[in-house]
């Protein structure tokens, strides 16, 4: 009889742990279908578009001619598509600088006790991100003026006017320039995912280490750097992937022109001036697969190291 | 003609109560003259109604939306044709939507049915799609009693006419009368080499700086090159459409393309322009210009009233800002090459067509907006604008549509080669290579061009 008992009460029990989870899913559910709908409708719709479209010759207007994997053929062919990532090389080295920085001032503004003013300084770094990356671009093609802000700078330092170079019209160095533009915008968002997982480190272990002598170097290497791993090796990812895919910046202050048309850049111009919409698709495929492949690897990699 | 009568009254009768406000001491009540021109307002629409239902069955009346690309007017002399409009066709309610990106934008926006009542069309839709987007507004032959028949030729397709151009232009250069003067320059030069001479002239006199100003880094600015390369440089107003498109190198030496794009080279490689091309200014060029900061600019002629502007900003007589024919010569004469701006058309999907066509009809036959603009307009009998005063001897040359097996074609070569003649990213590789930022000489591009252009050429298929 007993055990009869028990097992009924079991029962019912699950019975409402069943309910209970049946409830959960359907809230769950509904939570869910919004933003899923989001994805689908704005994301994996138009990818599907973008993969069928890359198969025809399509001026966007008129009729669609199927040529299959042409479009393909003629991109591996032609030096001229793949030349653009290049430039990413100097977004790609801007990049890991950017990443080195970031890690550099959230270590130091870490710590309110020891650095001060740090909430304005979080903020000041911050900031750049906040403003709009057209404008970004405006502030910068007026810092890089012959005699613009820049110029105007060093002059102040002792530099003569003639000895400068011309920043933006030099092939290479307008490159540089540029990466320097996104380095200065995106710094901050690195920094602050990076202060943020920082401060999620338990402070038993800042104790502990404090009690065992270290220093704040080895605290860095041995306490700090293994706890935010993952924050960055979701920067890494982000990094190539943003290097690879650079758009506003050369697009806004320089138009692709003088060499610093990006893989992105050519992509739109192949679209919108050549209206090779099927090329352009194509272009956006091959992107999409290496961003892919990129972060695959990216990823094992880290997982291996720990 | 009853209407037009009665609406010349109406307005007189406004105008002339608004004087008379105007010209009051005050002593009468400040809302009397508005009470004026309001009962007045509200009795002739009434008459206006009844004539339209008796001559034809058009419902003028409603709302319209115009997509237009000016949008620095919308404000000011687009909100003053509104406001005429409004008041000769009661009832009406004309919107505009400026659009800044506008090629880009309106393509786009294309693909959907909501592109606005009343639009310009956008360049890169061909002739071939006309009939799937737009109205037909008459046939060439119709619409070639009222308006310039050669203008009517910009957007057609098989006779039928889909756009009108909202203005005419002519092709030439913009520039600082005082400035060639100042550099003894009496003559407008009539040949590249002689051009150059003069920019080298003001060079070396050393007040202006820039004789030359590229606008490298808007890009679209290098594009006002381009037509040059038809009328001005061939004289043959079927080289563009009928000529070039069966051409297998069309940037050989002494070709039209030829000429043009090597004197917008050698200007850049002899530094008779800007010191830094790349961080060039548009909006700042304007007032560079009108203060003598710059010597010229190669604009089409819907430049000019901006450029006035500026100088007039500047606190400067707005003469200042000459227009002079592209420097060429053939066979002894000077041609230039004049075409239609942006056209109006009528979205196919309109609920509103008749309110759409009356806009159109106003902005061309009435607003007199060509000639505020110092341009010309394709109303046949309107005069030539003053603007235009160094071009008297020259003659001008409008291209003539495509022939049947030719629709088209100029634009997939140029696309398809992408080569992208009346686009920017060739042309800066061209000032590029001028500049000295890359290794290639003028005619290692030229002979990539045709190279690609025979290529685009031979795998050409008609639609």
């Amino acid at each position: 009889m007993d055990n009869v008992a028990v097992k009924k009460k079991k029962r019912s029990f699950s019975d409402v742990m069943s309910l209970r989870k049946t409830k959960q899913y359907i809230t769950a559910f509904w939570f869910l279908l919004i933003p899923l709908i989001l994805l689908i409708l704005f994301t994996y719709l138009p990818l599907v578009d973008m993969v069928r479209y890359s198969l025809y010759k399509w001026d966007g207007f008129g009729k669609m001619k199927f040529i299959g994997v042409d479009n393909y053929v003629e991109m591996f062919t032609k030096p001229e598509y793949f030349r653009m990532f290049k430039t990413s090389l100097y977004y790609l080295i801007g990049s890991f600088i950017q990443i080195g920085l970031a890690l550099v001032f959230a270590a130091l503004l870490m710590d309110s006790k020891k650095t001060k003013f740090t909430n304005f300084f979080k903020g000041a770094i911050f900031f750049p991100y906040l403003v709009n990356g057209v404008a970004v671009g405006l502030i910068f093609l007026y810092f890089y003026q012959p005699g613009g802000t820049l110029d105007t700078l060093l002059t102040s330092l002792g530099f003569s006017q003639e000895t400068l170079p011309l920043w933006m019209k030099t092939v290479g160095l307008n490159n540089v320039c540029l990466a320097i533009v996104s380095l200065w915008r995106y710094l901050g968002q690195n920094m602050v995912m990076f202060a943020g997982s920082m401060q999620s480190i338990d402070s038993d272990l800042y104790e502990a280490a404090a009690l065992d002598g270290a220093n704040q170097a080895q605290i860095f290497r041995y306490i700090i750097l293994p706890n935010i791993k993952t924050v960055i090796s979701i920067n890494m990812i982000l990094a190539v992937k943003g290097a690879i895919s650079v758009f506003e910046i050369p697009f806004i202050m320089t138009d692709g022109a003088n060499g610093t048309a990006t893989f992105v850049t050519k992509t739109l111009e192949v679209a919108f001036t050549s209206r090779k919409i099927g090329m352009a698709s194509a272009m956006g495929v091959v992107l999409l697969v290496l961003i892919m492949i990129i972060t695959f690897i990216q990823k094992r990699f880290f997982e291996k190291e720990g | 003609m009853k209407k037009k009568v009665l609406s010349v009254l109406l307005s007189t009768a406004m105008v002339a109560s608004l004087l008379v406000g105007c010209g009051d001491n005050g002593s009468a009540p400040a809302d009397q003259p508005a009470a004026d021109a309001g009962d007045e307002g509200t009795e002739a629409p009434a008459d206006n109604e009844g004539d339209e239902a008796g001559e034809e069955a058009k419902e003028i009346t409603g709302e319209i939306t115009v997509l237009t690309n000016r949008t620095d007017l919308i404000d000011t002399d687009f909100a003053d044709y509104k406001a005429e409009f409004e008041a000769k066709y009661p009832g009406t309610t004309v919107n505009f939507e400026g659009i800044t990106d506008y090629e880009g934008d309106v393509a786009i926006r294309m693909q959907t049915s909501d592109y606005g009542d009343v639009l310009m069309i956008p360049n890169t839709i061909k002739s071939t799609q006309f009939s799937s987007y737009f109205e037909p507004l008459g046939t060439v032959e119709e619409l070639s009693e009222k308006y310039d028949a050669a203008f009517l030729n910009a957007k057609q397709s098989e006779g039928v006419v889909y756009g009108l151009p909202s203005i005419g232009n002519a092709q030439g250069i913009c520039y600082n009368k005082e400035v060639f003067a100042n550099a003894g320059i009496t003559e407008m030069p009539k040949t590249p080499e002689e051009f150059l001479e003069d920019l080298q002239k003001i060079k070396d006199k050393g007040e202006c700086e820039n004789p030359y100003y590229t606008n490298f880094k808007d890009g679209w600015t290098l594009t006002q090159w381009q037509d040059h390369a038809w009328g001005t440089c061939t004289a043959d107003p079927d080289y563009h459409n009928n000529g070039i498109v069966n051409e297998e190198a069309p940037f050989s030496e002494g070709k039209s393309n030829y000429i043009v794009h090597k004197l917008m080279f050698d200007i850049v490689a002899q530094g008779l322009c800007e010191a830094d091309p790349t961080t060039t200014n548009w909006e700042n060029s304007k007032g560079m210009l009108a203060r003598g900061e710059i010597g010229c600019m190669v604009l089409g002629s819907w430049a000019i009233s901006q450029m006035q502007d500026a100088a007039k900003t500047e606190g400067l007589d707005p003469s200042i800002i000459g227009y002079m024919p592209f420097p060429v010569t053939v066979n002894g004469k000077q041609y230039a090459t004049a075409g239609a701006d942006y056209c109006y058309a009528i979205n196919i999907n309109s609920e509103n067509k008749d309110t759409a066509r009356a806009w159109i009809d106003y902005m061309i036959d009435e607003s007199g907006f060509a000639l505020n603009q110092g341009a010309i307009s394709i109303v046949k009998d309107d005069p030539m604008p003053d603007t235009l005063a160094d071009f008297s001897d020259i003659e001008l040359i409008i291209d003539n549509p495509a022939t049947p097996e030719n629709e088209g074609k100029f634009d997939v070569l140029s696309q398809e080669s992408e080569i992208n003649l009346y686009a920017e990213p060739e042309k800066q590789r061209l000032l590029e290579a001028a500049m000295g930022s890359t290794n290639e000489t003028f005619d290692d591009i030229m002979n990539d061009w045709n190279a690609r252009w025979k290529e685009a050429l031979d795998n050409y298929t008609p639609e």
